[in-house]
């Protein structure tokens, strides 16, 4: 190529619009420069998006091995112990949950919303779990978001981004658990309560289970409730829910209609073919 | 609070949200029927007398973007402004589609490339996140992918229409356009579906340029600009 030729290319054309920028021996185009910006700013929206999805995998490993760790609750002599254990793991997801609030600092979080929001659901899963083996009760989305206030004390040090509204954030900022990841974590929630149903009645515990029928039917009732006015991915989870609640449900039949029959500590046994039995039949499609 | 409470608390605040999409939803259709009275108009330059009204059809595509900027407005008051993001999808589609049109009557004006800035303005909205309803740059780009093709189009109908010149300026613009997408590097998304297309436009243009050269009819307009393609 002769530098020639496209010094008369160039006159033929007025708006210097040339293929050879690469070469680097013209000044970049007006083209080119908003491109090169352009690059840089998808650029660090996917740096960003990238680094949520990593932080909300480690939410979500972090909040099952929580519910593991609750589900030993029942069998375990000492209780308590457990609690204060699920309790440690779970301040350490909202330490990385603060590390997502500070990630969108000044950002819109619906942007990155899908990034985050499996590892959000997870969450709301463990900590409306270990909520339930406290109090028996249900978590509200209210209390949830209670929890995920944080304070700036190490926040220079975690953001590598300077945030822009850091002036009107103050001292205190949060994320929002949105209705809709409550809505699919708590209903996560009941499959891990037909699990403790059933894992009770091994242990010879007879009151839980038809606690957990109880507490089932009510989030069962709610999410007819609310039906198809949510998302498409509530109604899904509607249809597991009522396997959930189906098990549970049955679980209560058998203890009522066989537990007057059989002695209390061969219930386990009669039990555990029971529920085989309920499986097998789940795995037909 | 007991779980019914709770869950009735959920359905209102799911039933708000449906009624936001709703009124977006109305107002997005109305700016897509806009948004085709502006693209038939503009169709009309691929017609052969059409090459000669091109400013008058640019004006008058510049009168239809006042009432798009009119129904931006009307779209900005149905959502809290901190939630774009939330009902993003609703206009997504509507709004790449204007920054086509857009770019389309700039490009025809002035055979540039419009900015982000620029379209935004056009379309009453604002380029930056921080100011309010914005020009979301995936959406930008994507606009810009679209205006690649109709410019292929528009070099093959500029030389049935006899403008031989046409098609070798659309070259260059085109090969500069192609090299700003390379420095991108894009995610594996629609973005980047569209951009996959986009070598096929340069090709249709080259092919265009290369079959005028051949028979030397790029001569008396560009002194053998594109020869060399």
């Amino acid at each position: 190529g002769s530098g020639g030729f496209r010094k008369r290319k160039h006159d033929n054309f007025p708006h210097g619009q040339r293929k050879e920028e690469k070469e680097n021996v013209n000044p970049p185009s007006a083209l080119m420069t908003s491109f090169k910006s352009f690059q840089l700013e998808l650029d660090t929206r996917h740096d960003k998006y990238e680094r949520l999805v990593k932080l909300s995998r480690d939410i979500t490993i972090e909040s099952k091995r929580t519910i593991f760790l609750l589900h030993r609750f029942t069998s375990a002599p000492n209780g308590e112990e457990i609690l204060n254990e699920s309790e440690v793991k779970l301040d350490a997801v909202r330490r990385k949950i603060k590390q997502v609030a500070q990630e969108l600092i000044g950002e819109d979080m619906y942007q990155f919303h899908r990034a985050i929001s499996p590892g959000l659901q997870e969450y709301v899963e463990a900590v409306s779990f270990q909520y339930f083996i406290k109090t028996r009760s249900l978590i509200s989305v209210e209390a949830i978001n209670k929890q995920l206030i944080f304070t700036a004390e190490d926040r220079e040090e975690t953001t590598n981004m300077p945030s822009k509204c850091h002036d009107t954030e103050g001292q205190r900022w949060g994320l929002k658990v949105t209705p809709v990841d409550y809505l699919l974590g708590v209903a996560d929630l009941t499959g891990e309560l037909m699990r403790l149903c059933i894992s009770s009645v091994g242990n010879g515990d007879i009151d839980t289970p038809f606690e957990l029928s109880h507490f089932l039917r009510q989030i069962y009732d709610g999410f007819t409730f609310i039906g198809n006015t949510g998302p498409y991915e509530v109604s899904k989870k509607l249809y597991t829910l009522k396997q959930s609640l189906a098990k549970v449900e049955n679980a209560c039949y058998t203890l009522k209609v066989r537990g007057s029959e059989i002695p209390k500590h061969m219930l386990a046994d009669v039990f555990s073919t029971k529920t085989e039995l309920i499986d097998q039949e789940e795995g037909l499609p | 609070m007991s779980v019914s409470e709770m869950f009735a608390a959920l359905q209102g605040a799911l039933g708000q949200d449906q009624d936001i999409r709703e009124e977006i939803r109305k107002v997005v259709q109305a700016l897509e029927q806009t948004a085709r009275e502006i693209l038939t108009l503009l169709q009309g330059v691929h017609q052969g007398p059409g090459f000669q009204h091109i400013p008058k059809k640019c004006q008058k595509a510049r009168e239809h973007f006042g009432t798009v900027r009119t129904q931006m407005e009307s779209l900005k008051t149905k959502f809290p402004a901190d939630q774009y993001y939330r009902f993003h999808e609703h206009w997504r589609f509507v709004l790449q589609r204007l920054v086509f049109l857009a770019s389309f009557v700039v490009y025809l004006e002035s055979e540039t490339l419009v900015t982000r800035e620029a379209v935004a303005e056009i379309l009453g909205i604002e380029a930056d996140r921080e100011r309010g309803f914005h020009l979301d740059i995936e959406d930008y780009l994507s606009g810009v992918l679209t205006l690649a093709s109709e410019l292929a189009r528009l070099a093959v109908n500029s030389v049935t229409a006899g403008d031989y010149s046409r098609p070798l300026r659309i070259s260059t613009f085109i090969n500069e356009l192609d090299s700003g997408f390379r420095l991108l590097n894009l995610k594996n998304d629609s973005l980047r579906k569209r951009y996959d297309g986009l070598k096929y436009d340069v090709k249709k243009i080259e092919e265009v340029v290369y079959d005028l050269s051949i028979r030397g009819l790029n001569k008396e307009a560009t002194a053998g600009g594109g020869g060399e393609k």
